[in-house]
């Protein structure tokens, strides 16, 4: 990395490598279980040990013909894909308002929306559980999509909300100027600005719920276990080589999930430098 | 946003320009409100009601005046000093066999329990044993002879603590603390003092956690804000992947290396490093690598963000002024990083704090933290009170920490993202 101009004496350049040394330690240390647990699911033995035996997609064939892990894929699917779509109907509504209402009292809402991150998830879920079971939405999907969507709401509040910060308040004024509704103006000149992060904060939504778990321990019934849930006692009790190919199913999708995202992240930064 | 503007031109006319302007800003905000309103009403209902519940449950006690009230009033008006009068066991026998008849025994008995190890014998030989409601000026000489215990005063005043209906006794006990008979608050017995030892546990692991996650992410933030962005944007898949891949898929990970035949251990004796296997996993040791990994680019986030936007010219202005490297790094640099230290730091130990999942599944029985009795004692064991107070608890740290990390974030960007 001599190419950094900035570095001139030798202790600097020492400063340098020593960073250099402890971050490739440091991304190693991130990345290397990630990586070490795939090429196990592949294996044709049953111990979570390496060398591998030999080669075989048999722990696939587990997972695609167990009932529960289906089931749990399906679930983990339905319960996404509902508390997003509910989560970006609640926060795109509270980021547009938020963005307009000016009051002393904004910074306690916003406070208030955004701290279901923050609440530590044993005391939402226990919180829940109690209230949840005398209306009988333990145990049933509703309830867990109720409880993922006050989870992944905030981030489509903190997305779509800086979204709308950057942006620029006179293309709606010059939409309402050359005669559109404020409907239409919503729709054909904010929504389309507003897509990207929109995206984002629906792929936030979909990552909470899909990887939350504590929630899940104590409302789902045996009929609502989600993929994280059943990983969740099958880690517990027996460990299985079934486990590693569920987790490579799941980092498949956090791969789909973050190259979306990046490629969002990407264009947005085109259009702002082409802007 | 387009509303002020087409409000205030299609008002009627007549009216000063400046009321005109204000009713329209009143209408904007009032449509703003109505935006927000959803998402407030649902939460209201998924999260702040249920943990207003979670809090009332630390305080409520009404198990007790449900079962036993006849005895509940009787005690009303007992100083607590010797034996209740005759009144008080007469209004106890005429409870007991209407509870045993309504099967709600049980009830009182497992709240009484919490209170006063053996108090579930106490109270169900007795509703064994009590025939009938004994003669009129009996019921004490009956009692006493069913179970001596009704002969001690203690017996007496943990019935009258758990009068209700709200009590201390769940919060007290989270801090280890109890009344003892004459109402003082003093420390709890040694067999049920535990919950000291359980936050001082969540508190260091925790600090552990933030200290390992500040000493790995600062070089790696530094060196993500210093490369060009070409190079640094690719680097930073290496802390975005992690990210956004499971946690259960990573604490899973951690499993498959550190088991005794695993990946690392094997490694170790294949170098000739050690003979016998480490013990790495179920242990303090596990917990805390497992948990590093899971929140570190929660650190690593907000320090590259504070670092990307230190301006190199400060640094080069120092160097121009004949600062060595050390110290204007000291001196110039490091100060100007202390908000996303702080950040981070906060957001990592805030998150390390209500960690459940990773805890549970690496740690052994000595390495669990506070959410792991709050879950025992919610799912398991049933003492809902008790879980509640010590789940207010970890709520008011929490708190707390949040309180202070928004006044620290408070004008910066939050860009760091906060995954759970």
């Amino acid at each position: 990395m001599s190419d950094n101009s900035s570095l001139r004496t030798q202790s600097q350049r020492i400063a340098w490598t020593a960073t250099i040394v402890v971050s490739t330690l440091v991304f190693i240390f991130l990345i290397a279980p990630i990586l070490a647990i795939m090429p196990l699911s592949f294996s044709s033995g049953s111990y979570l040990t390496y060398p591998l035996p030999g080669l075989s997609l048999r722990w696939y064939d587990d997972f695609i013909t167990s009932p529960r892990w289906m089931n749990s894929l399906k679930n983990s699917v339905i319960i996404g894909v509902a508390s997003t779509a509910l989560s970006m109907v609640l926060g795109t509504l509270a980021a547009l308002g938020l963005a307009q209402w000016k009051s002393r009292l904004k910074p306690l809402v916003l406070a208030f929306v955004l701290s279901p991150v923050v609440v530590p998830g044993v005391i939402t879920a226990v919180g829940l559980y109690f209230f949840f079971a005398p209306i009988g939405l333990t145990g049933s999907y509703l309830g867990l999509i109720l409880a993922h969507t006050a989870l992944a709401t905030p981030f489509v509040v903190i997305t779509v909300g800086a979204t709308l910060q950057s942006f620029d308040t006179n293309l709606a004024r010059a939409a309402a100027s050359l005669g559109a509704s404020p409907l239409e103006a919503f729709r054909r000149v904010i929504l389309p600005l507003i897509l990207p992060g929109l995206a984002s904060g629906a792929l936030f939504a979909f990552a909470t719920s899909f990887d939350e778990v504590v929630i899940v321990l104590f409302m789902a019934g045996p009929e609502q276990r989600t993929l994280p849930r059943e990983m969740f006692s099958g880690i517990r009790e027996n460990i299985s080589p079934t486990i590693t190919a569920a987790a490579l199913i799941l980092t498949t999708v956090s791969v789909i999930l973050l190259a979306t995202m990046e490629a969002l992240r990407r264009r947005n930064e085109r259009l702002k430098a082409g802007g | 946003m387009t509303d002020g503007l087409l409000t205030s031109a299609s008002a009627p006319p007549g009216v000063p320009l400046k009321r005109r302007l204000r009713r329209a800003e009143r209408a904007r905000q009032l449509k703003a409100l109505a935006l927000v309103a959803p998402l407030l009403v649902f939460l209201l209902f998924t999260f702040a009601g249920p943990i207003a519940g979670m809090l009332w449950r630390a305080v409520d006690d009404r198990e007790v005046r449900q079962v036993l009230p006849q005895t509940i009033a009787a005690l009303a008006d007992w100083d607590g000093k010797d034996l209740p009068d005759e009144k008080a066991y007469a209004a106890l026998a005429s409870d007991v066999l209407a509870a045993r008849a309504a099967g709600t025994i049980a009830i009182a008995a497992k709240r009484l329990n919490y209170a006063l190890n053996g108090f579930r014998t106490i109270l169900t030989s007795t509703a064994r044993n009590l025939k009938a409601a004994p003669e009129p000026g009996t019921a004490k000489e009956t009692l006493g002879k069913i179970n001596p215990a009704w002969r001690e005063r203690a017996t007496w005043t943990t019935i009258k603590d758990a009068s209700g209906p709200i009590t201390g006794f769940y919060l007290l006990a989270a801090l280890d603390l109890t009344r003892n008979a004459d109402g003082a608050i003093v420390a709890a017995l040694p067999d049920q003092a535990i919950y000291r030892q359980v936050f001082t546990r969540t508190f260091i692991i925790s600090l552990s956690v933030t200290l390992l996650c500040l000493i790995l992410g600062f070089p790696v933030a530094y060196l993500l804000a210093t490369l060009p962005p070409e190079r640094s944007n690719l680097l930073m898949i290496f802390v975005l992947l992690p990210f956004w891949t499971s946690l259960l898929v990573r604490t899973c990970a951690w499993i498959v290396l550190l088991q005794s035949k695993g990946v690392v251990n094997d490694s170790l004796r294949w170098l000739g490093i050690i003979d016998e296997p480490l013990r790495l996993i179920y242990n303090r040791f596990g917990v805390c690598v497992a948990t590093t990994h899971v929140l570190l680019p929660f650190m690593i986030l907000p320090l590259y963000s504070s670092m990307k936007a230190i301006s190199p010219a400060y640094l080069r202005a120092a160097a121009s002024l004949g600062a060595p490297p050390l110290t204007a790094f000291l001196r110039i640099y490091l100060p100007q990083t202390l908000p996303g230290i702080g950040a981070g730091s906060l957001l990592v130990f805030i998150l390390a704090l209500g960690y459940y999942i990773t805890p549970a599944l690496v740690g052994g029985a000595a390495d669990q933290m506070i959410s792991y009795f709050i879950a025992l004692y919610t799912t398991e064991t049933a003492n809902w009170g008790l879980a509640s107070a010590l789940g207010a608890v970890l709520l008011l740290a929490t708190i707390l920490l949040a309180l202070v990390y928004g006044k620290l974030v408070q004008g910066q960007q939050v860009t760091g993202g906060m995954k759970n």
